[in-house]
């Protein structure tokens, strides 16, 4: 259920790809306009081979460059269909959760997220994870949410929901949700609540502190 | 004594119970089986429109979209492809904007005008200046459709949700929720599927 994307990587082949076409179309060019100079040509094909080895050495280093990267865990992004995520939503253990349903696009969601944030890091030793359930479009992982979530430095959990079939799992979550966004719902063990609709600290506080008791 | 007190206590009992079905209805809105309530709302073309206008409809697929919402917007070309296949069969496509502009300036009328014409609208874009439309629909996000069929009481809403089952691919879609319900309609038969949920933008205030 797990998927994790090497952006970088991806990035680095492409790069070194695109380099190699550039040269084929260099030579063809060439071959075009001047068939007289064929000696010059030869030599563009030595070099361009030579440019080639450049890049897979290039290639192994950057490897190296992602993996270090990625220890760090900045580039890290846990994506769930329904029946992945809803592992989430089914834990018991004495802990309140509070799940957030955001996404990059979706303006009033963004405004509140510091509000989470805040949460997050006030009540972590009180027993209180805040979860930041991403819905943005699986396209703008790379674009989108994860340079989000990095530029806002989000401590809070951040994983990506990515299921089409929206009118399945939207009332799993909860019957009352119409879909609209953001959505949040705290939980401890079988005690939960839904809510559709923005927050401001004050609110999402007083909401935890009712589970906490 | 007793008695004005008691009185006076079952009045606010009343008066309690009332403001809160009242309420409850202004937030929930339309559900399938109610009639839905006419309006009149300014087209980009700065005619105003109304449910009525439309003499010869059968229905309507009325549809809350917006702009500046990613879900709306990867949408619109199957809202447009909607009014192409049913407003020749009596289901015209009556699409609302239901933001605040303040909000999101992105769907101005003056945005909306700019929208309809690049994507080549052949449905009414109204806005639904001063908000007072989607509260009575009960429309949260946007897309968001109810699909009203013109019946001798009124236009009696048959179907509420999302437009099919696959926002990301139009090409990977297994069941279309809004033409299957009109389908249902011009048959004469029951819609099989009444709501549908899906993700949308929360509709600005």
């Amino acid at each position: 259920m797990k998927i994790v994307i090497h952006k970088t990587l991806k990035h680095y082949l492409y790069k070194s790809l695109l380099n190699y076409k550039k040269c084929k179309e260099l030579l063809i060019n060439f071959i075009v306009m001047k068939l007289n100079i064929l000696i010059i040509v030869i030599l563009l094909m030595v070099s361009c081979g030579k440019n080639n080895k450049t890049a897979e050495v290039f290639k192994e280093v950057t490897e190296e460059a992602v993996e270090s990267e990625i220890k760090k865990g900045d580039i890290e992004l846990e994506v769930y269909d329904y029946a992945g995520f809803e592992t989430f939503l089914n834990r018991k253990d004495d802990k309140v959760y509070v799940i957030n349903f955001w996404a990059t696009w979706c303006a009033p969601c963004v405004k509140e997220l510091p509000y989470f944030e805040k949460l997050n890091s006030e009540y972590i030793n009180k027993n209180v994870e805040v979860i930041l359930v991403s819905l943005d479009f699986p396209h703008l992982y790379d674009k989108k949410l994860k340079p989000f979530v990095k530029e806002k430095k989000l401590a809070s959990k951040v994983i990506a929901l990515d299921d089409v079939d929206m009118n399945s799992w939207i009332p799993k979550v909860d019957k009352s949700w119409s879909g609209s966004i953001p959505a949040t719902i705290i939980f401890k063990n079988d005690n939960s609540k839904f809510y559709e609709q923005s927050f401001t600290y004050e609110e999402l506080e007083k909401e935890v502190k009712q589970f906490l008791n | 004594m007793k008695k004005a007190i008691k009185i006076i206590s079952a009045a606010l009992l009343v008066l309690f119970i009332s403001a809160f079905a009242l309420n409850n209805m202004t937030q929930k809105g339309y559900g399938i089986g109610d009639l839905a309530d006419d309006f009149s709302l300014k087209n980009i073309d700065n005619s105003m429109v109304s449910l009525a206008d439309y003499k010869d409809a059968k229905g309507f697929i009325v549809t809350f979209t917006c702009n500046t919402c990613p879900f709306a917007v990867l949408y619109e070309d199957r809202i447009q492809a909607l009014n192409e296949k049913y407003g020749s069969q009596g289901y015209p496509v009556i699409a609302i904007m239901p933001n605040n502009t303040d909000v999101k300036p992105g769907d101005n009328m003056q945005a909306m005008k700019q929208r309809a014409q690049e994507k080549g609208f052949t449905f009414p874009y109204l806005i639904d200046k001063g908000q007072k439309v989607y509260p009575k629909f009960g429309a949260t996000k946007t897309p968001h459709i109810y699909v009203l069929e013109k019946t001798k009481k009124g236009n009696v809403v048959k179907y509420i949700g999302a437009i099919d089952d696959n926002h990301e691919d139009a090409s990977a879609v297994k069941i279309k929720f809004v033409e299957n319900a009109v389908d249902a309609l011009l048959k004469g038969e029951e819609v099989m599927q009444k709501e549908t949920k899906a993700i949308g933008c929360s509709i600005k205030v």
